[in-house]
């Protein structure tokens, strides 16, 4: 585990003016259309290079503004616990949300319909050749790249969203249990996952008595 | 032969949770100890495969049924990998519609917030951790770079994708 990561985030919970040096994405957000949903979602699939949950938030916070940071960031935290791709459970949500059925579908669509074309195409080069094409190089500076950027995405969320104190310590913990202890994602899911919903309640005022 | 792919990825689809990375350990143990469709140094070279093209990490489970059983084991792979966990979300979404006017849902959903950016830090790590062994020294510079570029500046990805391919073209 690099310690730059770890001094720079420790920087920014103890000086959290750091996330005050952000400018807030104006509030107001637009309903996609069911094309829109399609198109937004195809440049996802297109640009996810190293898995897609960069270019999902890209998209439908900053690039789109269909959902808030708050609100994507809530679909995101239910599409983890659920089974299945993270993001794709995402896309299902955020389809349903905005035009039902058909928006779910041409939302995942246009998530898949790319990427499974590129691969197809891999595929046949590889049986072809019977190995990798000649990518090998540029690929290690892509996939470093993109490590960098999901690293990135997640500072940046955790600045946007100004976690309460315990919220930034369930996130440590959870991923220090899944970066450097390496253990099962549900087993993270299973003991955080209620820890954090207990804390969030109680914060909210909700298991407090009088 | 396509049911049995479909039932299996069906079945890896309802156990993933966390994702593609999270299911590659059953993924294994179904389709290579327990089927024999393929042989370990095949499905290391799947997964070398489907992280090269773009998209959801699940597709390696598309890239597998490629190799088991043509374009038809692709269909099915992706097929029985995404509807279980497709379905399961449109009904919790359905659900959250439902109970939106709940006190409770909100501050919950709020709860699972953490959970969900600590793990999201803890794969770009584990992802900078593997970049750095097949990158050399180069690796960590383009991390630190380009996780800068993405937190503290509103440019796009995409330079930063184009520049750490670039500098790994040149210098690797």
């Amino acid at each position: 585990m690099p310690s730059w990561t770890t001094l720079r985030f420790a920087a920014s919970m103890v000086r959290p003016a750091w996330s005050r040096a952000l400018p807030d994405l104006p509030a107001e957000t637009h309903v996609p259309t069911r094309l829109d949903l399609f198109l937004g979602y195809l440049k996802v699939g297109l640009l996810g290079f190293g898995g897609v949950a960069v270019w999902s938030r890209r998209v439908v916070v900053e690039e789109r503004r269909w959902l808030t940071e708050r609100e994507y960031a809530e679909l995101l935290g239910l599409g983890q616990i659920l089974p299945g791709p993270n993001i794709g459970n995402v896309t299902v949500m955020i389809g349903r949300r905005f035009h039902g059925l058909a928006g779910a579908v041409l939302a995942t669509a246009g998530l898949y319909a790319a990427p499974l074309a590129i691969l197809l195409g891999l595929c046949l080069a590889y049986e072809r050749y019977g190995g990798l094409p000649g990518v090998a190089t540029a690929m290690h500076g892509i996939a470093a790249a993109a490590a960098g950027m999901v690293i990135g995405t997640a500072l940046k969320m955790t600045a946007r969203l100004r976690l309460p104190p315990e919220a930034l310590a369930v996130l440590l913990l959870a991923a220090v249990a899944a970066a450097w202890l390496r253990l099962p994602l549900p087993v993270i899911v299973l003991v955080l996952g209620p820890l954090s919903i207990a804390a969030a309640l109680w914060r909210a005022g909700l298991l407090r008595h009088g | 032969m396509l049911l049995q792919i479909l039932g299996t990825f069906a079945v890896l689809s309802l156990l993933a949770v966390g994702g593609a990375n999270a299911v590659l350990p059953e993924m294994h143990r179904q389709l290579v100890v327990l089927r024999g469709w393929l042989d370990d140094a095949t499905f290391a070279q799947l997964y070398a495969l489907s992280q090269a093209a773009p998209g959801p990490n699940i597709l390696v489970a598309s890239a597998m049924g490629w190799w088991i059983a043509g374009t038809g084991g692709l269909a099915m792979a992706t097929l029985g990998m995404l509807l279980p966990s497709a379905a399961l979300a449109w009904g919790v979404a359905g659900l959250t519609i439902r109970l939106r006017h709940a006190p409770w849902l909100r501050p919950a959903q709020a709860g699972l917030v953490p959970v969900a950016i600590g793990l999201m830090l803890a794969a770009g790590l584990v992802m900078a951790g593997a970049s750095a062994e097949a990158g050399g020294w180069l690796a960590p510079a383009i991390v630190l770079a380009s996780a800068l570029v993405v937190w503290r500046t509103p440019w796009s990805p995409l330079w930063v994708m184009a520049g750490g391919g670039l500098a790994g073209l040149l210098l690797g």
